[in-house]
């Protein structure tokens, strides 16, 4: 009978209140209508400075500076659109991870194709 | 007294219901699951971008000519639109958190319509490109310089496994859609919506570094 007094209506109802603050818990934070709008303009923005750099003659530059502009643009949708600026440590672990091992096998090969001989 | 036999009935009938309340449910982890999988779709295009790297340095005349001959506006306009698609996907989940379900849908809707537009221009774009006899392993093509072959062979190779993956968005988002109409996705319980964004950014992210590097080599 004491078994029974524990498990009540009340107790399946705290259950839920539980489950619902812990989903809202780690993402409380709610970026607005407006941020949202003002970062897909930058990010056209961006898009046409690439193609106007394009345009203009830089020499061994040119893939340089368009990379440049193609990096920063992932890093406003990585850290905006897809909410990794407002994320845990666990997330901007990964995507760093992720960078960093990219970077690592682009450097070593860039060392293998610059140094030879095709 | 009579009532013990009820109460073992209610005790199994509450823990039965407690169970089904208890489901398990880890947002974070889900998520967690989700960038582990765009990181292999990180590598698998990566490792494309590496092969591009290469051929470009030791083909550098051959890439610069190849590139000349596709379209910027076309490149350019796919661009805006995936952009675009990706403001919309943001705006939906967000308007989904806001309990704005019709919006919600609405923003949903015009992602998927971008993503058709995109589908739409590479149509054209690889129509015309194929109607002039220039595709992996054509007569017109293999007679040109090597470095152009090569040019054209990542070009479709990667413009195509991009599409492919603007294919399965679809799919996915529409997936989504239903779910929110059903109410299976909801204010409340939205991880899945945010997962498809996340795909859906990457497929996004990816088009960013292929549009320079393929239509702007001049």
């Amino acid at each position: 009978m004491s078994n029974h007094s524990e498990i009540t209506n009340n107790d399946i109802h705290t259950d839920m209140e539980h489950h619902g603050a812990n989903s809202e818990e780690h993402d409380v934070h709610l970026i607005g209508y407006g941020t949202y709008i003002i970062i897909w303009a930058s990010l056209l923005a961006l898009t046409a400075v690439t193609v106007a750099v394009a345009g203009i003659n830089l020499g061994s530059y040119t893939l340089f500076v368009a990379l440049l502009v193609a990096a920063v643009k992932s890093m406003i949708v990585i850290n905006v659109f897809m909410h990794i600026k407002y994320d845990s440590m666990l997330f901007k672990g990964i995507v760093a991870a992720c960078g960093l091992i990219v970077l690592i096998i682009f450097v070593l090969m860039g060392v293998d194709v610059f140094t030879t001989v095709r | 007294m009579s009532t013990t036999t009820t109460n073992i009935k209610d005790i199994n009938a509450n823990a039965h219901a407690q169970e089904h309340v208890h489901v398990h449910r880890d947002d974070e982890g889900s998520k967690f699951g989700m960038w582990l999988f765009l990181f292999t779709e990180v590598l698998l295009f990566g490792g494309l971008f590496f092969v591009y790297f290469a051929y470009r340095v030791w083909y550098s005349q051959g890439f610069h000519d190849g590139a000349q001959e596709l379209n910027v506006v076309l490149g350019a306009t796919n661009t805006v639109i995936l952009l675009t698609s990706s403001l919309t996907m943001a705006l939906s989940i967000l308007a989904l958190r806001k309990k704005n379900t019709t919006l919600s849908l609405i923003h949903l809707g015009i992602t998927i319509a971008c993503a058709f537009g995109f589908l739409i221009n590479k149509y054209f774009e690889w129509g015309y490109k194929i109607h002039h006899g220039i595709y992996p392993g054509s007569e017109k093509l293999l007679e040109r310089p090597e470095g152009e072959i090569l040019f054209f062979g990542l070009y479709y190779l990667m413009t195509g496994l991009h599409t492919f993956h603007v294919i399965v968005g679809i799919i996915i988002l529409t997936t989504m859609g239903v779910s929110i109409i059903r109410g299976t996705i909801n204010h409340d319980k939205y991880i899945k919506l945010e997962n498809g964004g996340l795909y859906w950014h990457l497929v996004d992210l990816i088009w960013i570094f292929l549009f320079p590097l393929f239509y702007l080599l001049h």
